[in-house]
C-alpha cells in the first residue's frame, strides 16, 4: 500500500483480479479514497465490492439509526437489537466492512452530506450518493466539480425492482488498446443538473421510460419536501398530476411514463435484494474503471428493470443534445 | 421489492445450490436476503487465499476449510432463521442421485467446470427439476434457464471442448508460448518429478522412431556419483540442447518452419563458473518457509520478464531445490498451480524452450495463469450474475414460463445494453442428452480397443462417469461396487480387446447402447468402420458425430431480442470479443429456425447468441482425460 510495488500478500490476494485489469490498475486502486453516503442495500453491495477490490479507503456517511426496513437488504448488520441498538447505519456497516479486507481503511463521517465543505470533498477521488434529495445531489456534484482535481461523482437509486445510476466524470481522458495500438479517448460528461435540464423532447426517441419516471418522482419529492424514498401508492394521483404538467411543458406524450411504472416506483420502499446486487455490481465496476483509468466508463445513465431484465445505458448529456 | 405472489412462492421453496465459490457466495447471500427459507449447498473445495478477493463470505482465517460450511455459517450470521444445509462433497457422488434432486423446486449452479455442469444437467433432466445455469469470466457473464421439455437443456448447444494440442506440436514444433508451457508441465515436469511408470512422450520426435526407449529412460535417471548440480545441468543440456539437435537432424520437419536453436548451459553462462550457481543461494539453510528459486536468486516480481540467463538460473535452482529439499515427493508430484516451486520450474523451462524456438518469453505471473488454467475473476460480475440468477429462480418458482430469460452480461454495450435478456430456445431435437438422438462413431474396429471408446468417447465426450456399454443384450462393460470378481476380470479383459474381437463383436453397423445409471442418461451409438484417420486432425483415431446444433438457417435479416421490439431490417449481432487464441472467446453462433418459447408469433427469428462462457475447461491444456500424452486415470 505504501511504496510503489504491491506487496506479496496483495499479489496473492488480488491475483485473480490483477489478471483482469493489471497490476498498475491495482496499484492505483490501492491509493484511492471513496466517499459514500446513503447506506441502503444497493450501496452496501457497492461498498462490499470496492472494499474487496482493494481501494485505499472508504468513508461512510449515514447517521440514520437502524430500522427493520433499512435492514431488509443489508447483509452487514445482524438482526440483533443488542448489536445494533443506538448505533448509526454507518457505524455498524463500517465495523463489518473492515472485515472483508483488512488492507482497506474504512471510516465513518458524521453529519449532513449537504454540509460537507469543498475542502472535505477534495480529499476524495470518487463520491457516491444515494437516498438524498435532488438539491443535495446537485450541491455535492457542484462541489466535486469545483476542485481542480477530478472527482468522479455518482448517484444511485433503487425503487421497487428498478435501479438508476448516474455518472459524472467531467472531462475524462483515458487510453485503451484497439487493434494492438494504444489510443486515447476523451469523454465529456454533464453534471447531474445539466443532464436533467435537457428538454425531454431532445432525448433519444426510445429513451428508457425509467429515466422519465424517476425525474417525475424526484421532482415530486422536491416539491413536497419529502425525504428521499418517502412515497406511497397514495401519492399516485398527485404524481399523475405532476406528470401531466411536466409532459405538457416538455411537449411529450404522457404515455411515455406509464401508470404501472409510476405505481411500482411509488409503492415500494423496500429494496429488492437481487436488484441491489446487480446495481451495486455495475456501480462497483464503474468506480473501479474510473479510478484505475482502465476500461470504457459508462456514459452517463444506467437503468435496470427486473421486469424486462434489460440493463440499459442512456447518454443524456448536454453536449450531445446541442450537437 | 418482491410482490406478494413472489414472496409466497419464495417462502414455500426448497432450493439447491451447486458451488460455493465466486458465484456461490454472492448467490447464497442474495437468496438469504430475498427470503429463501431452505437452501442446500454443495461444494467439494476448501478455501484458498486467491479466493478472498471475491468470495467475501470467507476470511483469511478460513483458509483450508470447507467452502460450503463456512459460507453457510457466514450467512446464518445475518439471517439466523433460515435453514442452510451444507455438503462438503463432490456433486458427482452417489448420494446426490435423482431422488436427492427431486426434493428441490429449482437447482442453481455456480460451477467452474464443464464436467460437473453436464452431470448436474442430466440429473435435473432425470428428476424433472428446472436448472438455472451461470458462468463468469472477468467482466463477462451469463445466466441461462433450463426446463425439461420446454427449453434447451444445458447440453443442447455443444460446449467448446477443452483445448488440446497435437502431440507433435508439443514435442517437436511449438509455435506458441502455450505449447512450451504444456511441454514443460505435462512432459518435462512429469518426467522429472512425476510417476516414473507413466508413459511420457518427452523423447518422441515426429516421424522419428529411432530413439530407443531404454536409452531415453536412462538419461533422466540421476547417476550414482552425480551431484544435484551436475544432474541439473545434464538435464538442461539434454532437453534444450541435445534433443533440439536431434530434432534438427530431421530436415523434413523444418522445411517450412523456423528452425529452433539448441541451447546449452555453457552458452548461457559462458565464462562464469558453472558452480557459481550454487553460491548465489541466499537462503543458506533449509529453513525458508516456502521453497522458492526466485527467493534464492533475489527475483522479486512475478510480473517481470526474465532473461534467458535468469530463466536458466531459475530452472537449475528449482531443480536443485526439488532434489535437495523435497526429495521425498519426487516420483509422486503432479503440477499444482499453488506450488510456487513447481510454477517457477515450469515457467523457466517453458521460457527456455520458447527462447530456443523464437517464441516471446512470458513472466511467471502469465505462465502460471496458463499452466494453472487460472480464470480471471472479479467480485462485481459475480454479484451481478447472482442477482440475475435469483430473479430467474423466482420466475421458475412461479412457473412464469413466458418470462424466463437467458441474460448476458457484456463488457461493451450492444445496442445500449450491458445486460441483455434473450428468450430461451426450444429443446434441440438432435440433442442426445434430452432428446435421445443416436450418435455416429467412425472408428477402426480392427485397431481401436474398447478401452479407447470408453475413455475417449463415453467418459470424455459424453461425460458419463459410471458407464454401462451394451451391444444388444450383451453387456460389454460396466462399473459398480456390486460386481463380482469374475465380472470385473471379464470387463477388464474386454477393455483390452479391439472392437471386432469382443465377445459380441462390434463392427460397422453395430449399434452400441451406453448408459449412465446415476445420470439416468441412455444413448445409442451407431458404429461406422473406417480405416484411416488423420494424425493431426483426428489424433484420437475416432470421430463422433450426429449431435448437431439446430441447423443455421439462411440469414433473413431479421433480428429481435424480445417480443416488444418490432422486427427491423437491421440485423445486429452480439459483439465479438476477440482475444488471444489461448483465451476464452465468445463466438456468436448464428442460430435459425428456433422457435421462441412463448410461441406467440410464427416468425422465425434469427438470433446471434453469445456462446456459453465456460471456465477453466476452455483453456485446459492436454487434459488428463482426453490426452494422448498421459494415460493416468482420473480418480473418481
Amino acid at each position: 500500500m505504501d511504496g510503489e510495488e504491491l506487496t506479496e500478500h496483495e499479489t496473492a490476494l488480488y491475483d485473480r483480479q490483477i489478471r483482469v485489469w493489471g497490476a498498475d490498475a491495482q496499484r492505483r486502486l490501492s491509493k484511492s479514497h471513496i466517499l459514500v453516503s446513503g447506506l441502503k442495500g444497493t450501496v452496501i453491495e457497492f461498498c462490499k465490492n470496492i472494499v474487496l477490490a482493494g481501494v485505499g479507503s472508504v468513508t461512510l456517511n449515514d447517521d440514520r439509526v437502524v430500522t427493520e426496513e433499512l435492514l431488509a437488504a443489508n447483509f452487514l448488520i445482524p438482526h440483533d437489537e443488542n448489536v445494533y441498538a443506538g448505533k448509526s447505519l454507518a457505524e455498524l456497516c463500517c465495523h463489518s466492512l473492515k472485515d472483508f479486507n483488512p488492507m482497506v481503511r474504512v471510516s465513518v463521517q458524521k453529519g449532513d452530506l449537504s454540509s460537507f465543505s469543498v475542502d472535505f470533498i477534495e480529499k476524495f477521488d470518487a463520491v457516491v450518493v444515494s437516498c438524498c434529495s435532488l438539491s443535495t445531489k446537485k450541491l455535492v456534484n457542484e462541489k466535486c466539480r469545483k476542485v481542480s482535481k477530478r472527482i468522479a461523482f455518482y448517484t444511485v437509486d433503487c425503487r421497487d425492482s428498478c435501479g438508476e445510476i448516474f455518472v459524472d466524470l467531467q472531462n475524462y481522458v483515458y487510453s485503451k488498446k484497439e487493434d494492438a495500438e494504444m489510443i486515447e479517448c476523451r469523454l465529456e460528461y454533464s453534471s447531474f443538473e445539466e443532464a436533467i435540464a435537457i428538454p425531454w423532447r431532445s432525448l433519444p426517441r426510445r429513451v428508457s421510460k425509467l429515466y422519465l419516471a424517476m425525474r417525475v418522482i424526484e421532482r415530486f419529492e422536491e416539491l413536497e419536501s419529502r425525504n428521499p424514498g418517502d412515497t406511497s401508492i397514495a401519492d399516485l394521483p398527485n404524481v399523475q398530476k405532476l406528470r401531466k404538467e411536466l409532459c405538457e411543458a416538455h411537449s411529450l406524450s404522457e404515455s411515455m411514463i406509464p401508470d404501472a411504472l409510476l405505481e411500482r416506483l411509488l409503492a415500494s420502499t423496500t429494496e429488492f435484494p437481487p436488484v441491489c446486487a446487480i446495481i451495486g455490481g455495475v456501480l462497483g465496476q464503474e468506480v473501479i474503471k474510473a479510478i484505475s483509468g482502465k476500461g470504457d466508463p459508462l456514459k452517463n445513465f444506467f437503468f435496470f428493470d427486473s421486469m424486462d431484465g434489460k440493463g440499459i445505458i442512456e447518454d443524456i448529456s448536454k453536449v450531445k443534445a446541442e450537437g | 421489492m418482491a410482490s406478494k405472489q413472489q414472496l409466497s412462492a419464495i417462502k414455500g421453496s426448497k432450493v439447491l445450490m451447486v458451488g460455493a465459490g465466486g458465484i456461490g457466495c454472492e448467490l447464497l447471500k442474495t437468496l438469504a436476503l430475498s427470503g429463501f427459507p431452505d437452501i442446500h449447498i454443495i461444494d467439494m473445495d476448501t478455501i484458498e487465499v486467491s479466493n478472498l478477493n471475491r468470495q467475501f463470505l470467507f476470511r483469511q482465517s478460513h483458509v483450508g476449510q470447507s467452502k460450503a460450511k463456512v459460507a453457510r455459517d457466514a450467512v446464518l450470521k445475518f439471517r439466523p432463521d433460515i435453514s442452510i444445509t451444507s455438503y462438503h462433497a463432490n456433486v458427482k457422488d452417489h448420494e446426490f442421485n435423482v431422488d436427492f434432486f427431486k426434493q428441490f423446486n429449482v437447482v442453481l449452479n455456480g460451477l467452474d467446470n464443464l464436467d460437473a455442469r453436464r452431470h448436474v444437467n442430466r440429473l435435473c433432466l432425470a428428476a424433472c427439476v428446472p436448472l438455472v445455469e451461470s458462468g463468469t469470466t472477468g467482466f463477462l457473464g451469463q445466466v441461462t434457464v433450463h426446463v425439461k421439455g420446454r427449453t434447451e437443456c444445458y447440453e443442447c448447444q455443444p460446449k467448446p471442448a477443452p483445448k488440446t494440442y497435437p502431440v507433435c506440436t508439443i514435442t517437436s514444433t511449438p509455435s506458441k508460448f502455450v505449447h512450451c508451457v504444456v511441454w514443460a508441465k505435462d512432459l518435462l515436469f512429469a518426467k522429472l518429478f512425476g510417476d516414473k511408470n507413466q508413459e511420457n512422450d518427452l523423447n518422441v520426435h515426429s516421424k522419428d522412431g529411432s530413439s530407443s526407449s531404454k536409452h531415453a529412460e536412462d538419461v533422466f535417471e540421476r547417476q550414482e556419483e552425480e551431484n544435484i548440480e551436475q544432474y541439473g545441468k545434464r538435464i538442461y543440456d539434454h532437453v534444450f540442447g541435445y534433443n533440439i539437435e536431434l530434432a534438427l537432424s530431421n530436415e523434413e520437419t523444418w522445411r517450412n518452419r523456423n528452425k529452433p536453436r539448441p541451447i546449452y548451459v555453457k552458452d548461457v553462462f559462458s565464462s562464469e563458473l558453472a558452480s557459481q550457481n550454487g553460491n548465489l543461494d541466499k537462503s543458506s539453510n533449509g529453513d525458508t518457509p516456502s521453497l522458492s528459486a526466485m527467493a534464492s536468486l533475489g527475483l522479486k516480481n512475478p510480473q517481470d520478464l526474465w532473461s534467458l540467463k535468469e530463466n536458466s538460473k531459475v530452472f537449475l535452482e528449482a531443480l536443485k531445490l526439488f532434489f535437495s529439499k523435497r526429495e521425498k515427493e519426487i516420483g509422486n508430484l503432479s503440477f499444482d498451480k499453488d506450488d510456487q516451486l513447481a510454477v517457477e520450474f515450469v515457467t523457466a523451462a517453458a521460457n527456455i524452450r520458447a527462447s530456443s524456438f523464437g517464441i516471446p518469453l512470458h513472466s511467471l505471473f502469465e505462465a502460471k495463469g496458463i499452466a494453472g488454467n487460472i480464470v480471471h475473476a472479479v467480485a462485481t460480475t459475480n454479484a451481478v450474475i447472482a442477482g440475475l440468477i435469483v430473479i430467474e429462480a423466482i420466475k421458475v418458482l412461479q412457473h412464469d414460463i413466458k418470462n424466463y430469460r437467458m441474460t448476458y452480461c457484456l463488457e461493451h454495450p450492444s445496442r445500449k445494453m450491458l445486460l441483455m435478456p434473450v428468450e430461451p430456445f426450444e429443446p434441440n431435437k438432435s440433442c442426445y442428452v434430452c432428446s435421445e438422438t443416436p450418435l455416429d462413431l467412425e472408428i477402426n474396429t480392427h485397431c481401436s480397443k474398447l478401452r479407447d471408446v470408453v475413455d475417449k468417447i463415453v467418459k470424455a465426450k459424453l461425460g458419463m462417469n459410471l458407464p454401462m456399454i451394451m451391444h444388444g443384450p450383451a453387456l460389454l462393460y460396466e462399473v459398480g461396487d456390486d460386481l463380482g470378481e469374475a465380472e470385473v476380470a471379464n470387463y477388464a479383459a474386454n477393455l483390452e480387446k479391439v472392437l471386432s474381437e469382443l465377445p459380441a463383436p462390434v463392427m460397422g453397423g453395430t449399434i452400441l447402447t451406453v448408459e449412465d445409471l446415476q445420470q439416468e442418461l441412455k444413448c445409442s451409438i451407431n458404429i461406422k468402420h473406417r480405416e484411416e484417420f488423420d494424425e493431426e486432425k483426428e489424433p484420437d483415431g475416432m470421430v463422433l458425430s450426429g449431435w448437431t446444433q439446430p441447423r443455421a438457417a439462411e440469414k433473413n435479416g431479421k433480428t429481435a431480442v424480445d417480443s416488444e421490439v418490432s422486427t427491423s431490417s437491421a440485423s445486429e449481432a452480439v459483439p465479438l470479443e476477440t482475444e488471444d487464441d489461448d483465451d476464452l472467446q465468445i463466438i456468436p453462433t448464428i442460430t435459425g429456425k428456433k422457435r421462441k418459447l412463448s410461441d406467440i408469433s410464427n416468425e422465425t427469428k434469427n438470433k446471434r447468441k453469445a456462446e456459453e462462457l465456460d471456465s477453466k475447461n476452455d483453456v485446459v491444456m492436454l487434459d488428463d482425460e482426453n490426452s494422448d500424452m498421459s494415460k493416468k486415470k482420473r480418480q473418481q
